[in-house]
């Protein structure tokens, strides 16, 4: 049982059990469906059992159930003895150190989701039928497979700060720049407030080709006899855009800037890697998991994951009532 | 009006095919020297770090320390060796960092979590298609609701489940949480591709006497490949890129390259030769598979948005 559980430092071991999940699994699967079929006339219920059994039950173990235990939690103190009502929302919204943390949280929400989607709408723009189209499209694009970890280590290695002293060069190309032009080298990192918006270029560095090909695809689905009526009408370079574009991509464009949002409220990856939530820089995210897994205070953690789960609320409604808007367009 | 005049005339004269003649105009606008300098300076400041850490992570220690990545060119000219692989080679298989246990932890991870969600999601996603129960609609409701659950509100509850049933710091874990947080979005994207299949075929099928189990392999699978292929991409760099469940879920022997390049990034922050190539050792994977898809990819984002 041991060995089907533990494989150490062995890979062939790792391997091993990783082939034998997945038979495990097809073969649970496979009994599954082979009662389904065998059965005669069976009833619909038996059936659609059969089919969707399977992911209600994953469903209801790995997000109703503990969903429901994270609630309660968030109502106990820190090792779950005893209850103490609101007293660890109270906190995250009255102390110094949370209520950073809190409006940290909201200027990420605000401004990465907007810059994001609108360098992606100008780029789209601006390399839309050019003759570079495709392999412009694909240098914004590429960010999009690069985990948050490996993002972070790349701008970190940007904002490289080296101290200003002679004989010794800058390798932070950032920095580089400024002293370039004549000026003194600064610890990006360190500069409150200044840093929570370069740990935001990251976000938006890999978010804007998301949100370059939604509205790109968007784009072109206006329908020609509109952009020719406008044309006809002297609407040319910025009026068409302001005048037709926007307004024909609108639906389009609230789904990209919910959507980005949806992930800015849950980053969490980029503020570890680069800064670990120090110097002022910490978000919701991350300070859940700084609570729940380092200070070990299971109460305020799971009241700050409920928060969470409350403010994402909201913004997922409004998505949800765009795309039904955009499909109803299409 | 009278001032547009000339400028419509001209292009109505030649009847030529309009996508042609949109083209030449698009092309004109680009030429436009505002438009050309934007999309340059994006597709620049969208480049130029991936590149620099890129050119770093092949450069000797001392060099990396010295002077900045943009030297090398000037170096490289002289005819002086500035490139090798030693960071590469240190990063993988120095036992201080040892990456290429981790690469394999990586890999071991993301296959079960990616095979196993999107087998229970389609057939969840063909039940709630085409199979006419009871309380359908409400379910597949629910289940599409579910996407607004953070993972972060199940992390505890789940780990302590874990810990109770004396399966935690396995890999056992780590594939069940990434399938379990897989579902909602898997379900709900499959089920649109499903429902866009014509039902003459279903039904077809259904005369020849085939039953569900049947239909769904022999009618569904085959043709909803690019779907898959859509979703598993998805899926795929979402394990492989995930850090928040491979720290929380795993122990030193099962972490996944992100955890332990995010602990470099902690620890050894100044060791930019390690760190360079290991930042590189984790994207390659996602990287050549996402350029080998991309097809797919943009086709699943447009069906559906992406998970967060």
């Amino acid at each position: 049982m041991d060995w089907l559980l533990r494989a150490g430092d062995d890979p062939v071991h790792k391997f091993l059990l990783m082939i034998i999940a997945i038979a495990m699994f097809v073969v649970v699967m496979a009994l599954i469906l082979f009662v389904v079929d065998r059965r005669r006339n069976p009833s619909k219920w038996f059936v659609a059992g059969g089919f969707v059994g399977p992911a209600l039950v994953l469903l209801t173990a790995g997000l109703l159930y503990p969903a429901g235990g994270t609630i309660v939690n968030s109502f106990q103190n820190r090792n779950g003895s005893e209850f103490i009502g609101f007293d660890n929302y109270a906190r995250a919204f009255s102390e110094p150190a949370f209520v950073l943390v809190l409006g940290n949280t909201a200027l990420w929400v605000l401004v990465a989701p907007l810059l994001a989607t609108f360098i992606g709408l100008v780029y789209a723009v601006v390399v839309d039928h050019s003759r570079f189209e495709k392999f412009a499209k694909a240098l914004v694009f590429l960010p999009m497979a690069i985990s948050m970890v490996g993002a972070g280590i790349i701008w970190r290695f940007v904002y490289e700060f080296k101290p200003d002293q002679p004989g010794i060069e800058q390798t932070g190309l950032l920095n580089q720049v400024i002293v370039w032009f004549g000026g003194q080298p600064v610890q990006f990192l360190l500069e409150r407030p200044a840093n929570t918006f370069l740990l935001m270029v990251v976000l938006i560095w890999i978010q804007t080709g998301f949100a370059m090909t939604l509205l790109s695809a968007s784009i072109r689905a206006i329908p020609v006899d509109i952009v020719e009526a406008a044309r006809l009408d002297g609407l040319s370079g910025f009026g068409m855009f302001w005048r037709i574009t926007i307004p024909s991509i609108r639906p389009a464009l609230v789904v990209v800037l919910t959507t980005i949002a949806m992930t800015t409220l849950k980053v969490f990856d980029i503020v570890r890697t680069m800064t670990a939530g120090r110097y002022g820089t910490s978000v919701v995210a991350n300070e859940f998991y700084e609570q729940s897994f380092r200070q070990n205070n299971a109460g305020l953690g799971a009241a700050l994951a409920v928060l969470l789960f409350i403010i994402v609320i909201p913004v997922i409604i409004y998505n949800v009532r765009q795309m039904r808007l955009a499909e109803e367009v299409r | 009006m009278s001032t547009t005049q000339p400028a419509v005339a001209p292009t109505a004269v030649p009847p030529q095919s309009g996508v042609t003649e949109r083209a030449r105009k698009a092309k004109k606008r680009l030429t436009s020297p505002w438009a050309s300098g934007i999309a340059v300076i994006i597709a620049i400041a969208w480049t130029v770090p991936t590149f620099g850490l890129l050119v770093t992570s092949f450069r000797p220690e001392l060099d990396i320390r010295r002077s900045g990545w943009w030297t090398v060119f000037g170096d490289a000219f002289a005819g002086e060796g500035v490139f090798s692989l030693r960071n590469y080679e240190s990063a993988l298989f120095d036992s201080s960092t040892n990456l290429i246990d981790y690469f394999v932890n990586s890999l071991v991870i993301t296959l079960p979590a990616v095979f196993i969600p999107i087998t229970v999601a389609l057939l969840a996603a063909y039940a709630f298609a085409w199979i006419d129960f009871k309380g359908r609609d409400i379910l597949f409701v629910a289940v599409f609701a579910l996407q607004i659950v953070p993972i972060q509100i199940t992390l505890i509850p789940l780990l302590s489940a874990y810990v109770r049933t004396g399966i935690n710091g396995t890999f056992w874990p780590i594939w069940l949480s990434h399938s379990m947080f897989a579902l909602p979005l898997a379900i709900f994207l499959l089920h649109n591709f499903m429902r866009d299949i014509p039902s003459s075929l279903v039904e077809a099928a259904r005369v020849d006497g085939a039953g569900h189990v049947k239909i769904f392999f022999s009618v569904m699978l085959p043709l909803l490949t690019p779907a898959i292929a859509a979703f598993a991409i998805f899926q795929f760099l979402w394990v492989w890129n995930d850090l928040l469940v491979g720290l929380v879920m795993g122990s030193t022997s099962t972490s996944p390259l992100t955890v332990r390049v995010a602990e470099m990034a902690g620890s050894r922050g100044g060791d930019w030769h390690v760190l360079s190539a290991g930042a590189f050792i984790s994207i390659l994977v996602p990287l050549i598979v996402f350029l080998a898809l991309q097809r797919y990819f943009v086709r699943g984002m447009l069906a559906g948005s992406v998970k967060g």
